[in-house]
């Protein structure tokens, strides 16, 4: 099998009026199907331009980028959409989920966009069990609204999974989410994982990145470190012991 | 996307705002509604004006005595009789696609029945008058063409003079004095109201025209020639060929007389409502354009709103085309929703009008059309601005749109 993401020297120049921003100065690396890699850096070492050309959102200047297998530097718009559609699923900060709009609909929307036409009973079906798998599958009519935090994440988890794309971009997942619901989400992308997909998350924190498989530290713009992760934290254990901290704060 | 979702895509989006989308369709409510209201109202008036002219009778050509020089000054039309009744007979014999001919003669009488008098119109006819006028009997029979030639004492007579001489009898068979020269009553015309200029087409005695020009008005010339084509193409040759007959038969004189064709006088008459239309017209694209300009505002505020939105679809997938046609789609459906409503009104508003002031009036099923075509292109023009903005944005861009 190709490496999920095969980077050969990508550079990304922004020209801002007289100014040329090197966001990205060449970056190679490769991810294999079934990593779990934690992408971190400062604010500015150009770790989300490097997210958004991974997401197939923006092109490269210079260089190569391989997503399973087919490369992808040089497709137009279009072309950058339906890679999108079939091969990326995000997951955002902010959720990003249509307002007014229930769970299950936020869910099938990748499927709209899909160039084959999938009928209306197998896109509800493939929806509800994407929400099953995230642990929603209760809360299929509830819109953005009436759902907390962690669940719309989850929302989001289940939109990203249900075109079965080789790849998961999350972009700061926790950011706007308490410490235990983190850790909750950290569970859900650890299953997922688990289940052999490949992750690719954007993050500042380090114990967030402690769930990871492998950390790639951004500057300026270069890889400065690629390391595996050491003592691998297990959501489903952090979670019992902040229970179990919970507890005895309340006993005493 | 399917058409069916984003029709429906479109439908949700429109009611979240509902106040707002009312409001935007409001303007091609008022317009498309006014269009169709007046419309109808014209349309009504002009059919009206257009069974009066047919009225007239079927694809008649009159040829009027007139605009002739006696002695230095010159007559316009019906000013001086120069026709004859040689004239008639050479358009009879001489002219292709002529049906039927009638000599005509008119003078205001007073004629008398019984006890009673009326002063009446007094027509000298030839016996294809009715078929020329499309004239029915109610009683009796037409006078017949040995009539003419026997110059006999026979009239028909028209509703109004019935009323007048007969209250409450039947006429036919009795007699009618006119210049104390007694005429039979062989029919009774059918009634047939008021003619373009308001006149009482039934306040009439029909006579033949050589009765009328040995017994009663002892003219040598005749007012007018009726002229019945065989049909309306053939009217303006027709009209051509009678000019040029005439012509010839005064050997360089100037003309004495003027040709005129129904086609004319319908035209002369529907020529104000078709004014009224063009200016409705004109006035109905300024209210479209205007409801357009608004529904292109509106689109342009929901492009703004909906960024981040316009971001995730493009983030998922969705191509340019695809939010192009979304937004498209959008601004189609209210202006159509807004077009159909219009209809609705406006037809309702003619209706309004039908029963409280009693013009009739028609909603031509053309018009209905070209409002719902006419709505929907607006739509198309206003809403291709907003959406092609949309189909640009960026998707990074688009998702930090706060």
């Amino acid at each position: 099998m190709p490496p999920v993401i095969q980077l050969e020297d990508i550079q990304k120049t922004y020209h801002t009026g007289e100014v040329e921003v090197r966001a990205v100065r060449g970056v190679s690396l490769a991810i294999e199907p079934g990593e779990f890699v934690a992408l971190m850096g400062a604010s500015g070492s150009g770790k989300s331009t490097l997210m958004n050309l991974l997401g197939c959102l923006d092109h490269p200047t210079a260089g190569r980028y391989c997503l399973a297998g087919v490369d992808v530097s040089g497709l137009d718009r279009d072309e950058r959409a339906d890679i999108r559609n079939q091969k990326i699923g995000f997951v955002f900060q902010g959720f990003n989920l249509l307002p007014r709009t229930s769970a299950l609909e936020n869910v099938e929307l990748p499927m709209l966009y899909q160039r084959q036409r999938i009928p209306g009973h197998e896109r509800h079906e493939r929806a509800r069990q994407a929400l099953e798998l995230v642990g929603l599958g209760g809360r299929l009519d509830h819109q953005p609204s009436q759902l907390s935090g962690g669940q719309q994440q989850r929302v989001a988890i289940a939109r990203a999974l249900v075109n079965q794309p080789a790849l998961i971009l999350a972009d700061e997942p926790t950011g706007n989410l308490d410490s235990q619901t983190s850790i909750e989400i950290m569970g859900v992308f650890q299953r997922l994982n688990d289940q052999g997909i490949t992750i690719v998350m954007v993050t500042h924190e380090l114990d967030i990145a402690r769930y990871t498989r492998r950390n790639i530290v951004l500057r300026d713009g270069q890889v400065v470190s690629d390391t595996p992760v050491a003592h691998r934290l297990a959501a489903e254990r952090e979670l019992e012991k902040l229970r179990a901290a919970q507890q005895e704060v309340r006993l005493s | 996307m399917r058409t069916a979702a984003t029709v429906r895509l479109a439908l949700r989006a429109l009611r979240r705002n509902k106040l707002r989308s009312t409001l935007t369709m409001l303007g091609i409510i008022i317009g498309v509604g006014s269009v169709i209201a007046s419309v109808s109202i014209t349309t009504g008036a002009t059919r009206e004006v257009e069974g009066r002219v047919a009225a007239l009778g079927q694809n008649v050509v009159t040829v009027f005595s007139g605009s002739f020089t006696s002695g230095g000054s010159r007559g316009g039309w019906g000013s001086a009789p120069t026709l004859t009744l040689g004239d008639a007979e050479a358009i009879r014999t001489e002219i292709p696609n002529v049906v039927a001919v009638s000599p005509e003669l008119r003078d205001r009488l007073t004629v008398q029945a019984g006890g009673l008098n009326w002063r009446t119109q007094v027509l000298g006819e030839g016996p294809d008058y009715l078929q020329i006028r499309s004239w029915n009997l109610r009683a009796g029979a037409m006078f017949t063409e040995r009539d003419v030639q026997a110059v006999t004492k026979v009239a028909v007579i028209g509703q109004t003079v019935v009323d007048q001489l007969f209250p409450g009898e039947d006429p036919v068979g009795q007699t009618l004095r006119v210049r104390d020269i007694p005429f039979k009553i062989v029919g009774v015309l059918e009634p047939k109201g008021f003619n373009l200029f308001g006149s009482d087409q039934d306040d009439v005695v029909v006579i033949p025209y050589t009765s009328h020009m040995r017994r009663v008005s002892r003219a040598q010339f005749v007012n007018s020639i009726l002229v019945q084509a065989a049909s309306t193409p053939a009217i303006p040759r027709v009209q051509a060929d009678i000019s040029e007959l005439l012509q010839q038969r005064r050997a360089g004189r100037e003309p004495d007389f003027t040709v005129r064709t129904q086609l004319e006088l319908a035209e002369t008459a529907t020529a104000t409502s078709r004014v009224m239309s063009v200016l409705l017209a004109a006035i109905a694209s300024v209210s479209l354009i205007v409801g357009g300009i608004g529904i292109m505002n509106i689109m342009l505020v929901s492009v703004t709103e909906r960024t981040r939105e316009i971001g995730i679809r493009m983030a998922v997938g969705a191509r340019g085309r695809d939010i192009l046609v979304q937004f498209l789609v959008e601004a189609v459906t209210l202006s159509a929703i807004g077009g159909l409503v219009g209809i609705g009104l406006g037809v309702a508003a003619s209706e309004i009008v039908a029963n409280t002031t009693g013009w009739p009036t028609v909603t031509p099923v053309s018009w209905v059309g070209i409002a719902s075509l006419s709505s929907a292109l607006v739509g198309i023009l206003s809403g291709f601005y907003p959406a092609w903005k949309a189909s640009q944005l960026d998707p990074i861009e688009a998702l930090r749109y706060e």
